[in-house]
């Protein structure tokens, strides 16, 4: 264990400021945005549940009544012990909501992606990697035997660069950018993306996990906002986000599509998922197609909270969005900041570097369509209160300072590997 | 761009075998890593990239990108895992030049 030495160090670091950021649990959860950690209600501001679906009364009752009629689990994978008849509804209504022909799901987002990039390109062929992708693609790149390559950050001319290089190697090239960033909560710029996909020749994959329920008219995700969903061969995603369970899928309109049910290693050697979650997730799929609504709030609350911050003077991500970052100049600050935030009754994410883009810690918040105006509010107070306490902003004149009431925040996951961006 | 590092006297002796063209390349990824870095360090063959320039592994494939900027080539990321030094790096981007 030695070789862990250094990571034991950074725990221990963290554990001496306050609470320990890895050891997080909660005694209860009172609804989508709001839990019970040490015994006080505290604002779940970090946990990507867009749409607040985890409580919807339909999709509790659907996944009660499929436990009760179909079991807790299903004791293995779809290869050895066969599939539930949800697994094939699951799959239909993925593939007609997305208007393709094929899907396969998966028992993690993680999974999905892990076993598309792994299967989809083989030895010869390449993989193009945006460099802030999650840890998921670049473990499912790891896995695979294709070459893999990163280009720069959203910029869709160094990928043109990159596969021109490539242009006299003969295998086939798969470009994997995300819908929205998990880190900075920025876009793909995905209309550039795909005229350069189709100029080179390459397969474009794009993976929906934070953008799903969240962009496009239908919610199909940023492929759908940019108009280009032609152009997009593989739609990968999570059902952990936005439908508010677990689980991961790939649509895809690809011919033969289905033969890579008995040759994609992480799809054919998992458990499969339970009745239960695919009850609430076919549920969920229903519910975030017949409210709309959702997005609209889930939109205004992400400008109200980066709006607030950006105008008390903290350093958000380019552009707003769901997943709202502060940027803070070093580990420690960002660790006491957190653990503050966590004191007044509020919890987000704290990611540090290498796992941020840039070599700053971040505090990640995920903003849900059910968060009220008076939780973004605190949670906006709490900030600027910390803020001013710890000097990420500058003090007050004395009578401004008295209004500020003073209250307390929350808690986070905190990624170490390079390239994370929270669970799938 | 300060590039004003003290230069190692010796970066290259003792290294038997090393032909122009691999000296050249790894004078050019000590150029970029000097760059790179921008803090004093004493750079050779022997440098090891991990250990001695604390670099994460995020840092690390950033640099590596901008190797394939800097000799046109394309260099896949399980290349990298092999390298240890700079010399093994630049033994590396030679194979991929296609001069070696």
């Amino acid at each position: 264990m030695s070789k862990f030495a250094p990571l034991r160090e950074t725990y221990d670091g963290l554990r001496a400021v306050g609470q320990n950021p890895f050891e997080m649990v909660f005694e209860g959860m009172l609804s989508p945005t709001e839990g019970l950690y040490q015994g006080r209600r505290t604002i779940l501001l970090g946990t990507n549940n867009y749409l607040g679906l985890t409580f919807d009364a339909d999709c509790i009752q659907e996944s009660v009544e499929a436990v009760r009629l179909q079991g807790t689990g299903t004791t293995g994978s779809r290869i050895a012990n066969g599939s539930y008849d949800r697994h094939r509804k699951l799959e239909t209504a993925l593939a007609e909501f997305f208007g393709r022909r094929h899907c396969m799901v998966f028992s993690t987002g993680y999974q999905a992606n892990l076993g598309m990039l792994s299967t989809l390109a083989g030895k010869g062929d390449y993989l193009l990697l945006d460099a802030d992708s999650h840890a998921s693609i670049y473990d499912g790149a790891r896995l695979g035997h294709a070459e893999v390559v990163r280009f720069r950050h959203n910029d869709p001319d160094d990928l043109h660069k990159r596969l021109r290089r490539l242009s006299n190697e003969p295998g086939s090239k798969l470009v994997v950018v995300e819908g929205i960033y998990s880190m900075l909560g920025d876009a793909a710029p995905l209309r550039e993306i795909a005229a350069v996909k189709r100029e080179m020749g390459a397969y474009l994959m794009v993976d929906e996990a934070h953008s799903l329920g969240v962009l496009g008219d239908n919610g199909r995700g940023l492929a759908e906002q940019a108009g280009v969903e032609a152009d997009v061969d593989f739609v990968i995603g999570t059902f952990s986000k936005s439908l508010g369970s677990v689980g991961g899928f790939c649509v895809s309109n690809l011919d033969d599509f289905d033969v890579l049910r008995v040759a994609c290693r992480p799809y054919m050697f998992t458990a499969s998922l339970p009745p239960a979650v695919m009850a609430s997730t076919l549920t969920a799929l229903r519910r975030m197609q017949e409210m709309p609504e959702l997005r609209t709030r889930l939109n205004d609350n992400a400008n109200r909270l980066y709006h607030g911050l950006r105008s008390l003077g903290f350093a958000v991500g380019p552009q707003p969005s769901p997943i709202v970052s502060v940027s803070i100049s070093e580990a420690p600050l960002a660790v006491e900041f957190w653990n503050r935030l966590l004191e007044g009754g509020l919890y987000l994410n704290l990611a540090l570097p290498p796992a941020t883009p840039t070599q700053s810690p971040l505090l990640r918040s995920s903003v849900s369509a059910v968060h009220t105006t008076q939780q973004i509010d605190r949670a906006l107070q709490l900030f600027e209160m910390v803020g001013r306490q710890l000097g990420v902003l500058p003090a007050l004149p004395e009578t401004r300072r008295q209004r500020i009431a003073p209250k307390p925040p929350v808690h986070a996951e905190v990624a170490l590997v390079a390239g994370a961006g929270g669970a799938r | 761009m300060t590039n004003n590092f003290p230069t190692p006297p010796s970066a290259d002796q003792g290294r038997l075998g090393m032909n122009e063209t691999l000296r050249d390349t790894q004078a050019e990824i000590i150029e970029g890593l000097r760059e790179t870095l921008r803090r004093p360090v004493t750079l050779d063959g022997t440098t090891n990239i991990v250990r001695d320039l604390h670099l994460d592994s995020l840092a690390v494939m950033d640099f590596i990108m901008s190797l394939e900027d800097r000799f046109e080539i394309v260099i896949p990321l399980d290349r990298v895992a092999e390298v240890e030094t700079l010399a093994d790096l630049a033994r590396v981007v030679d194979q991929l030049r296609g001069r070696n």
